[in-house]
């Protein structure tokens, strides 16, 4: 493989072409709101920007309790393979 | 009826596959799931076969909508698996993967209990191969625990079941419900293979410990049978609701943080999972009909995930997202591909996931269970950030890792593009899939309203993800182990079993010592009395003996005379 090739992302460029369009697309869905009548069932679908306001802060909850789980639940790599198979010799020394 | 059952066909290729070699077998493997849904295609859409047997009267054949609607996306799974499992010379995959296919088509197609539970059982027993055909010590030790696990959801529903006779004279499987022990029994067995949340911790443990292509397969199977037989057995079960919308919440939160991309996939099939079992619980007829449609769709996209994961593990024997990274530069089909399953799975308009979603959705809401829709709308929204953008983000772009393997083998583009295309047909034209449902609703997935708010959702998602990633925020994926609930049997109970075991230990010794010294203390007797010298052991002649014998005779002699 030619390791000069330059792919699609390694120009910043591009990624922020990307990110540009995302935000455009925000913008555009943001402000189609307030053309497109909407039919409400949920109490709280009526308030204005509802859905992207919930969509946002709903992952950045996710992320921040995802990653304060991590204190909890993260072991080493090795966790579970340093005993589920018979070690040779037993126990005796357990490396780390 | 000239039709032949549909587990059949796939239980004769089972037989027939292990004597052919090479092409052959290809064609044996191949043919076998085009070959039942044309079977499939000429059956009666409703009708049954019933037999007795020991006085038992069983209908191992009943066939009405739903089982026809499952029957039918069972055939397209096993088909999109067995082609992309082509390059595999495996026969112990080959044969169990057309078992377990069949099992799962003789179990939806079941009409009474007895049969279901026989299917159920070889679903375990054929699925848990394809575990162990992984052949490391990490597959096989969760395969140990994969099948304990589904043994015992097979038991609860055996146990299930005979109470069930013993009520009320009769295995015929249609509405169960919880008002009995034998409901709640068999309500339990389908929730262990349904991944209810504290049950669910064998398919997170399992899955991702399975050769790339038994993935494939496991994902399809296993769960939406369970699916399917809630559906037949407890619509309309409240309880349902609460424990759907915790499977589709709960999960997610690991998925953000799992490193083993394939265990994310098992984490989100768990979250899809729940919003079909939301459904059930609702169980209007438009619930029902949203859950059917989602399993038919989750299998599609979700084997369409696997499958790319699998390629990814294939080409380059890596599946962390930490070793992971700009796999797109060399991988362009499979990233494509990949993207298309994101997008089906986080249900954007146009994409397959959208059409059966927003069905359930609007059921909820339909319903009045406004808190369980916000729960569900989290879950929409978690899903597309850890299933949607984490997977193609964290494999196929993020850092480049300098892996520059090629795309996979032509079978496995050739399964995935099938799969990728029907994610878009049902998408842009959901009537093929709507007007197979077993209840007759109407529902357009596609009004204005709808679309935004789903455009509004997911956009604004993802730009929590990048603002995330900006920030720094995002947490890194990381080489580590994450603990879930097979923590418990895994580590916490033998934990606490040790003090136990070791005091049973001790017990078992000092009995047996105790009997030993018993054993001993005999023998050295038996020793004394016989050894040299012994009282037994005195050496006696033969003119002693005559002497006694003499003696002996005299006394009879004096004895007869006084009498």
């Amino acid at each position: 493989m030619d390791s000069e090739h330059r792919y699609l992302f390694d120009r910043p460029k591009n990624v922020s072409r990307i990110l540009y369009l995302l935000y455009a697309c925000c913008l555009a869905v943001l402000a189609m709101e307030a053309f497109v009548h909407r039919h409400v069932e949920h109490p709280w679908e009526g308030v204005p920007g509802f859905y992207p306001l919930y969509g946002f802060v709903g992952c950045v909850i996710l992320v921040l309790v995802a990653k304060w789980m991590r204190r909890i639940v993260m072991r080493p790599e090795n966790y579970y393979q340093r005993q589920d198979l018979p070690q040779h010799p037993p126990a005796s020394k357990d490396a780390s | 009826m000239l039709s032949l059952p549909p587990f059949l066909l796939f239980y004769l290729a089972a037989a027939i596959a292990p004597l052919t070699t090479g092409r052959t077998r290809d064609v044996v493997l191949v043919l076998t799931p085009l070959l039942g849904a044309l079977n499939l295609w000429y059956m009666p859409e409703v009708g049954q076969v019933d037999v007795v047997f020991l006085a038992l009267e069983l209908t191992p054949v009943r066939i009405d909508g739903l089982s026809l609607l499952f029957g039918y996306l069972f055939h397209i799974a096993a088909l999109i698996g067995i082609v992309y499992a082509l390059n595999v010379r495996d026969t112990l995959q080959q044969v169990s993967a057309l078992l377990y296919a069949g099992s799962a088509l003789g179990a939806v197609f079941a009409g009474d209990l007895l049969s279901f539970l026989l299917f159920w059982e070889g679903l375990a027993l054929s699925s848990v191969c394809l575990v162990w055909a992984r052949r490391t010590p990490e597959a096989y030790s969760a395969g140990v625990r994969y099948l304990i696990i589904q043994i015992a959801s097979g038991l609860l529903l055996l146990l299930g079941l005979a109470l069930y006779w013993q009520a009320t004279g009769t295995l015929e499987f249609n509405r169960i419900g919880t008002g009995s022990v034998y409901g709640w029994c068999i309500f339990f067995a389908l929730g262990l293979k349904a991944a209810f949340p504290l049950l669910h911790s064998w398919l997170v443990d399992a899955y991702p410990e399975a050769t790339p292509s038994g993935a494939v397969f496991l994902s399809a199977f296993t769960t939406k049978v369970a699916i399917y037989a809630l559906v037949r057995g407890f619509p309309g079960t409240e309880l349902l609701v609460y424990l759907g919308a915790t499977m589709a919440c709960v999960p997610i939160f690991f998925a953000v943080i799992e490193n083993d991309l394939r265990r994310v996939l098992a984490y989100s099939l768990i979250n899809q999972l729940g919003f079909m079992v939301v459904g059930v619980g609702i169980g209007t007829p438009l619930a029902l009909n949203g859950a059917v449609a989602h399993a038919f769709n989750d299998v599609i996209f979700k084997g369409l995930l696997f499958m790319s994961m699998g390629a990814v593990l294939h080409m380059t024997g890596k599946i962390n997202g930490s070793e992971l990274g700009g796999l797109y530069k060399t991988m362009p089909k499979t990233t494509v591909l990949c993207i298309i399953g994101a997008a089906s799975i986080s249900a954007f308009p146009l994409f397959s996931g959208f059409v059966s979603k927003s069905m359930i959705m609007s059921a909820a809401l339909d319903a009045g269970y406004n808190g369980i829709w916000l729960l569900l709308l989290f879950a929409s929204a978690g899903v597309f950030h850890h299933a949607g953008i984490k997977i193609p983000y964290f494999a196929f772009f993020a850092h480049d890792s300098g892996i520059r393997a090629a795309d996979p083998p032509g079978n496995m583009l050739m399964a995935m593009t099938i799969a990728a295309t029907l994610c878009i047909a049902i998408g842009v034209f959901p009537e093929l899939l709507y007007q197979a449902l077993p209840f007759q609703v109407s529902y357009s997935p596609y009004d204005t309203t709808h679309v935004l708010v789903q455009l509004q959702l997911l956009l604004f998602s993802a730009l929590a993800f990048v603002w995330l990633n900006k920030r720094g925020l995002y947490p890194p994926e990381i080489n580590a182990v994450h603990l879930d609930l097979d923590w418990t049997y895994r580590r916490l109970l033998p934990r606490l079993g040790r003090p136990v075991v070791v005091a049973l230990s001790r017990l078992d010794s000092a009995l047996r010592r105790e009997v030993q010294r018993r054993v001993q203390r005999s023998l050295e007797c038996v020793r004394r009395l016989h050894g040299t010298g012994g009282l037994l052991s005195r050496r006696v002649t033969a003119g002693t003996m005559v002497g006694w014998v003499t003696l002996i005779l005299a006394v009879y002699l004096l004895l007869l005379l006084l009498a």
